[in-house]
């Protein structure tokens, strides 16, 4: 009966603008989760599209990637927290530490699974390399990308729940309240809270995933050679969550 | 012209592709690279247009090292058809055909125009032109290729075994476009090809290529056959199965006329020949002739 009672609590109205505030605290998880998102943008995908372009430091984005996974999430908000103090910016360096890895792999598995004729035919009717990338990697990697994208959003929104450990706001506050008042109910609600968010948050970038898939392109990426594929039904099942640096960890 | 002057390309790995390599590429003519794989023939044809350096020597065009022009320009103003077609597969036909006009500056509407003409020119019929290349047969998608490869108007056309993926009928029908299309432009093409017959019915010179870019024998088709330089060369061509020994036939006869079957030397019919009062014929009908009458519609590989 938890559960019901825990929906009740989110049902509440009241509860959204005073008392927990659940609006502000998604302001909070949302704004934090958004930061770091962009800033693991800008930092993997010129990374990412180089390690995939070149095919170079592929190896090294394996080992760091798996060395910041390796990271334990708590211990170094902690650190970072003492260094720094209990505001936005150990929060954010956590998030984005951990969103970089499946954003990197996306990008770089993304641009590697060009067909390489098809980047040859490109440069040999003298494409230059920037063309290259913006016009034939980039548009044929989108969804590949977008999967990267979905994967850390995922991610980081989860995480911000970590951070309310430490008095910063976001559902996880529900969570570590509850905890700590034996308030169930607030647990529970917390916990479908961020639940919800997440599954909200990846269904939109589902769609997302799907309107960038390049139009007239088989299911399995940039392969011209396959006969006849029905080009408009083969692209709705173009959802893929790489894990490539999984692959690198194991071997 | 294209010349070749004592060109030799070694990979970072060590190996050495091309080794002192020269050869002179007649204008307007087809030149046909021909040998079996790491014969170094791709290498070679990817010097033309850079996409591959030279470790040394020159490549020239036209008395112009192309180490002097840079690869870019180069690129856009030489066609390139390779195997599997190279199309972008996200693009549409017509945007496939229009790719370098556009990237050089002509507007798009003007170069779509243009990518239809060209359709028209490989034989492929203007309503594939919102199709994505997925939705081409495999000879049609060779078509776009080359259609895309004539774009710019170049004068060298590089083809990279561009028929070899495709099954021998379709084959057969783009061969013979290709000579239409020779008779008609007039270009200079370098093609790259590791079959003999394809070498022979499309080169005017066939160049055969040993191991290292050795050229073990070079010149007419009918030359190479009627003398093959080396046991490699008649191995090569099939000379020395057999297969291109012919014999008249002692059983096999058509039925009425004087024709007589050809048969080579395993027994297998190649060919009629007339043979009026026992006299067989001899003659000497002009090489190629038979591609401008053999317009071939692309409804076949459709």
């Amino acid at each position: 009966m938890i559960l019901l009672q825990a929906l009740a609590f989110i049902l509440d109205g009241q509860n959204w603008v005073s008392g927990p505030r659940i609006l502000y605290q998604l302001g909070v998880t949302l704004s934090i989760s958004a930061i770091s998102v962009l800033i693991v943008v800008v930092i993997a995908t010129p990374i990412g599209i180089a390690i995939g372009h070149t095919g170079r430091g592929r190896g090294v984005a394996i080992l760091l990637s798996n060395v910041t996974r390796a990271l334990p999430t708590l211990g170094l908000l902690s650190i970072l927290i003492v260094l720094i103090g209990v505001n936005a910016t150990p929060v954010a360096i956590v998030l984005v530490l951990l969103g970089i890895p499946p954003m990197l792999a996306g990008v770089y598995a993304g641009i590697e699974s060009v067909n390489r004729s098809t980047i040859d035919a490109a440069r040999a009717m003298g494409m230059t390399e920037g063309q290259i990338i913006g016009r034939v990697e980039i548009p044929l990697a989108a969804p590949l990308i977008v999967g990267g994208l979905r994967a850390t959003t995922l991610q980081i929104v989860a995480t911000t729940t970590v951070a309310s450990a430490f008095a910063f706001g976001g559902f996880g506050l529900y969570l570590i309240k509850g905890l700590n008042t034996a308030d169930y109910v607030q647990m529970a609600a917390g916990a479908i809270l961020v639940t919800a968010l997440c599954l909200l948050i990846d269904g939109l970038l589902a769609v997302v995933q799907r309107l960038v898939a390049p139009r007239g392109v088989p299911r399995d990426g940039a392969d011209s050679a396959s006969p006849k594929p029905r080009a408009r039904a083969s692209r709705s099942r173009a959802t893929a969550t790489v894990s490539p640096l999984q692959e690198g960890m194991q071997s | 012209m294209i010349e070749f002057r004592d060109v030799t390309k070694r990979f970072p790995d060590g190996t050495l592709a091309v080794d002192d390599f020269s050869l002179v590429i007649p204008s307007r003519q087809i030149t046909v690279l021909v040998g079996s794989s790491g014969s170094g023939k791709t290498t070679l044809m990817r010097m033309i247009n850079r996409m591959v350096d030279a470790t040394s020597g020159a490549v020239e065009i036209d008395g112009v090292n192309v180490s002097t022009i840079e690869p870019v320009k180069l690129r856009r103003s030489i066609g390139y058809v390779m195997q599997n077609s190279g199309l972008l597969p996200h693009r549409r036909v017509v945007d496939n055909i229009a790719t370098v006009p556009i990237l050089n500056g002509t507007p798009k509407a003007q170069a779509r125009e243009r990518a239809l003409q060209l359709m028209d020119t490989v034989g492929l019929d203007r309503s594939l032109a919102e199709r994505y290349p997925a939705q081409l047969s495999g000879g049609q998608q060779q078509r776009v290729g080359v259609a895309r490869g004539l774009a710019m108007d170049p004068n060298i056309l590089l083809m990279d075994e561009p028929f070899s993926a495709v099954d021998p009928i379709v084959r057969d029908e783009l061969q013979q476009e290709v000579l239409r299309l020779q008779a008609e432009l007039a270009r200079t093409i370098v093609f790259v090809s590791h079959d003999i017959d394809e070498a022979f019915l499309l080169g005017d010179q066939v160049v055969v290529l040993e191991r290292g870019g050795h050229i073990v024998q070079k010149g007419a088709p009918v030359d190479i056959l009627a003398n093959p330089a080396t046991e490699f060369v008649a191995t090569f061509i099939g000379a020395d199965r057999g297969r291109r020994r012919l014999v008249v036939s002692d059983t096999a006869r058509p039925e009425s006329g004087d024709d007589r079957v050809l048969v080579d030397s395993g027994g297998y019919p190649v060919g009629l020949i007339s043979a009026r009062d026992g006299q067989l014929a001899i003659g000497s009908p002009t090489p190629k002739s038979r591609s401008v009458s053999n317009k071939t519609d692309q409804a076949g590989d459709a």
